[in-house]
């Protein structure tokens, strides 16, 4: 982690949309009167996602009055969360676990082609379809290494699948969400290797093949 | 209050139970090293450094944290067992102590705090002298706050006590802690400078040397500073300050602890005035000659003023005393008017309405500043204590934070840092008493500004105020709900000794008004416009507005140096000690008024300050007695709410516009005038 400052470059100025102002009330609804400001997470969330995936500082001056709540306030939740991003990002937004789990199956060389297609961490591509960030354990590391691409999880990924999901996100194309090993959510990648005995079978309990859908 | 029994390191103690185990342990005379625990604010608990040993618990007990009602007995039913000085306690404040010097800079040396700063001071005690961390100290950008705090914040420690202070007392959300971990910074909202007329207190708040006093930027080392306990007079609160000066010159003002006043906050205004002390002061006596001011020699001033004196008809004399005077000086001033035989004198040079003629309970704060802890009404007429008496008004948002208070505010809408119900800005409203809407309160304040007191209808309104007061039950034996919210340090002694002119003389407003009077003393009186025609004396300490209309001037000292007393809002008279000596050929005031009387054959009575106060106070006993109003207050204001007048119709305006340039001494201040520009930036 490192210090996290709002970009000031851009004076685009911030507006919750109908919609999402229903949203962020029906999130301010759930707290008691006067507790409007519990719901900061979410309805900086909504702002999130409305300002293509990064709040400005004029969406952050726009919360906190929502709110009515002091800036400094908005911004200490903001900085906190590295959920929050502070400066733009791309179309798509990539979150690439780097935690141990996902670094011992290869995450390090889904780091290189991102280091290759993208840049360096925290940078954006020029056409602004691209960005990538480097995150802490998203708990999925049964099916490591992963990445986080903006709502969806892309699992058991290695530097050839990784490449192609990159390659398909660059030329437009629809890309499948969760593992590209072929398994069905987290199950055993391999044939059991435990409880082989016979005695399983007397306790009854169907194996699950691999691969099986 | 419920005694608890302890057993603290081997001993037992009866503690307060409704304490925290840092408080207990402070009562009994055991010091607990803290950083981020602060009476006056919330608990955060963040520094980690007060950890003790809780015996049976699996490990150390932050004790700010920890309440002494939490603690359970031992196994048998003994009490709670806890150890300051056990080897748990002290390797946990050890540990606690090495990780916060990890990142903090030696730069001690460099450093303003140093020689007054808990850290280096707990470090000596409770740290070790060695560092196990080789790695890189982590660096964090300084942030620009404003005019006033300096910021060093590679040496913060995250205490956030000046974020709560900003957030509690000072009622301004300004400043916050951003990010996380190693990344967290305090800083302010993009940096930008604070708003509250309370910041300066953070710098004393702040346990390192991360907020420090701009103005006061390398200019003195704590150990080498002389220590004079004072007053403040830049409002009529009277905060308890204590000066340090370095041979002649005023170094900085810090607060003093009285939690009956100030409790340990000052004005920045009060804080930060001191440069003001040393620029535009008049040091030399100077007489007005073809339009041009000449210095001459005392003797020659003082020879020019007897000659005035002599050729005009006593009741053509006036004099007007301004806000920073002293008692000494005002009776002293009195005394001289008497043996001239002029009755024209006023302490009033806002022409306030105020008059001693209904007795001491109409012209101060009679609730006094701590009663306001236990009022459920405040009825603000015409004042914005935010400007008027920032100390004052964080007392009003210390008793609104603690729930059950309605504030009502009848004058300009401004941000006081509470909520209140806005009536209206119209005088009239006071009539109803309907719409005011404190029904059910019982204990009720009727905070009433000097905006509104030196108004035409002045009088009316007040009597109108006292004669709800009165039919609300607010004045009663055990309360007197009439608050007279003073904007001048010196008017309730002036008041108190009787500084105001008789039926048949010239008020100040008369005076100032060209014609009635020939020769005019202005006691360092500068918020008052003179008409040309009249002769005016000058005795004051500034080259300022008075200064510059004067005929005459004679040196006078500033409230830095000279001994005397005030008497603040509330009717508490305190005393102020010289710090520094008058610079150049300047003199204490009451000296230069007992040489005129002297050289005019009319000598005053007294020969030294010690004869002085003898013969004040035995004339004036009004001045020694602290809230006693006389037995009769209720027949005064009772007289006081049957006077009928007129109130008129046009809006309560706050007199002072800029809270920054209050006085001579404000005005001559780079720092205030920088605070000044920083405010009009904002708005």
């Amino acid at each position: 982690m490192n210090v996290r400052r709002i970009d000031l470059s851009s004076n685009e100025e911030f507006l919750f949309t109908d919609e999402n102002k229903d949203l962020a009330s029906r999130e301010v609804a759930k707290y008691p009167e006067g507790r409007q400001a519990s719901a900061i997470i979410a309805v900086l969330w909504i702002a999130q996602k409305q300002n293509n995936g990064w709040l400005s500082e004029s969406a952050i001056s726009h919360v906190s009055n929502f709110l009515n709540m002091q800036k400094i306030r908005t911004l200490e939740i903001a900085t906190f969360y590295t959920m929050f991003n502070l400066s733009p990002v791309g179309k798509y937004h990539i979150q690439l676990c780097g935690t141990t789990p996902c670094m011992l199956c290869g995450a390090e060389s889904l780091k290189k082609v991102l280091n290759n297609e993208i840049g360096e961490v925290g940078s954006l591509t020029k056409d602004n379809l691209l960005s990538w960030v480097e995150v802490e354990c998203l708990g999925a590391c049964c099916n490591a290494p992963m990445v986080q691409i903006n709502d969806y999880y892309y699992e058991d990924l290695d530097e050839t699948s990784f490449k192609k999901i990159i390659k398909d996100l660059k030329s437009g194309k629809e890309i499948k969400t969760g593992s590209y090993k072929g398994r069905l959510t987290s199950e055993p990648s391999k044939d059991p290797i435990i409880l082989l005995d016979d005695e399983i079978e007397k306790i009854n309990i169907k194996r699950i093949k691999p691969g099986l859908k | 209050m419920q005694d608890t029994k302890l057993i603290i390191d081997e001993k037992e103690y009866m503690v307060n139970s409704e304490l925290t185990v840092i408080q207990a342990l402070e009562d009994i005379g055991i010091e607990i090293p803290r950083f981020c625990f602060h009476e006056k604010l919330s608990i955060a608990g963040n520094c980690r450094m007060c950890l003790i040993e809780v015996v049976g618990a699996p490990k150390p007990a932050a004790s700010c944290h920890l309440g002494v009602r939490d603690l359970r007995p031992g196994p048998n039913g003994e009490p709670p067992k806890i150890n300051t000085k056990s080897q748990v306690a002290k390797k946990a404040q050890k540990g606690a102590m090495e990780f916060l010097l990890a990142n903090h800079p030696l730069d001690c040396p460099i450093c303003d705090q140093g020689g007054e700063c808990d850290l280096q001071d707990q470090a000596m005690k409770y740290g070790t002298d060695k560092t196990r961390f080789s790695e890189n100290k982590r660096a964090v950008e300084n942030k620009d706050i404003g005019p006033l705090v300096k910021t060093v914040m590679t040496r913060c420690i995250h205490c956030t006590r000046c974020v709560r202070f900003s957030t509690e007392v000072a009622g301004v959300s300004e400043l916050g802690a951003t990010g996380r971990g190693e990344d967290m910074e305090i800083t302010t909202y993009l940096e930008k400078a604070m708003d509250s007329e309370l910041q300066g207190n953070v710098i004393d708040l702040c346990p390192v040397g991360a907020l420090t006093s701009k103005p006061y930027e390398f200019k003195a080392r704590s150990w080498e500073l002389t220590k004079t306990e004072s007053i403040d007079v830049m409002d009529g609160l009277g905060a308890n300050i204590r000066i340090d000066s370095k041979g002649s010159e005023v170094m900085r003002i810090l607060p003093r602890f009285n939690d009956d006043i100030n409790e340990e906050w000052i004005s920045d205004k009060a804080r930060f005035i001191w440069d003001g002390l040393k620029a535009q002061r008049l040091d030399r006596p100077y007489i007005r000659i073809n339009n041009k001011l000449r210095e001459v020699s005392w003797s020659e001033a003082i020879d020019a003023v007897i000659e005035k004196v002599n050729e005009t008809a006593p009741q053509k004399i006036g004099c007007i005393s301004g806000d920073m005077s002293t008692a000494e000086e005002m009776y002293s001033m009195k005394k001289l008017m008497d043996n001239i035989g002029s009755g024209n004198y006023d302490c009033r040079q806002d022409s306030s309405k105020l008059s001693i003629d209904y007795g001491r309970a109409s012209y101060i704060f009679n609730p006094t500043v701590n009663g306001i802890e236990e009022a459920d009404g405040i009825v603000i007429i015409g004042s914005n204590p935010r400007i008027e008496s920032p100390v004052l008004n964080a007392r009003i948002r210390k008793r609104w934070l603690t729930g059950n208070l309605k504030v009502s505010l009848i004058g300009e809408e401004s941000d006081l840092t509470y909520p209140y119900n806005f009536i209206g800005n119209n005088p009239n409203l006071i009539n109803d008493a309907k719409k005011i809407g404190l029904d059910g309160c019982k204990k009720i304040i009727w905070l009433v500004g000097e905006s509104v007191i030196s108004r035409d209808d002045g009088l009316p309104i007040l009597s109108k105020v006292v004669e709800h007061a009165l039919n609300s039950g607010s004045i009663s034996d055990d309360w007197n709900g009439l608050s007279i919210l003073h904007t001048a340090a010196s008017r309730v002694a002036g008041l108190d000794i009787g500084f105001v002119p008789s039926v048949d003389s010239l008020s100040a407003g008369d005076m100032s008004n060209g014609g009635e009077t020939d020769l005019l003393f202005l006691l360092g009186a500068d918020e008052i416009e003179i008409s040309k025609g009249t002769y005016v004396v000058y005795v004051g300490s500034h080259g300022d507005i008075g200064a510059n209309r004067a005929d005459i001037i004679l040196p006078g000292s500033c409230y830095t140096e000279k001994n005397g007393f005030y008497v603040n809002t509330e009717g508490r008279l305190q005393e102020i000690n010289r710090a520094v000596f008058p610079p150049g050929k300047a003199k204490d005031d009451w000296s230069i008024l007992k040489l005129i009387s002297d050289k005019l054959n009319k000598p005053l009575d007294f020969i030294d300050i010690h004869s002085l106060r003898k013969i004040m106070f035995h004339d004036c006993p009004n001045l020694l007695s602290f809230q006693l109003v006389d037995d009769q207050y209720h027949v005064n204001l009772k007289k006081l709410a049957s006077t009928k007048g007129v109130i008129l119709d046009n809006s309560l305006d706050i007199k002072i516009k800029d809270f920054y340039m209050t006085n001579p001494i404000a005005r001559a201040s780079k720092v205030m005038a920088n605070c000044s520009i920083q405010k009009s930036k904002k708005q």
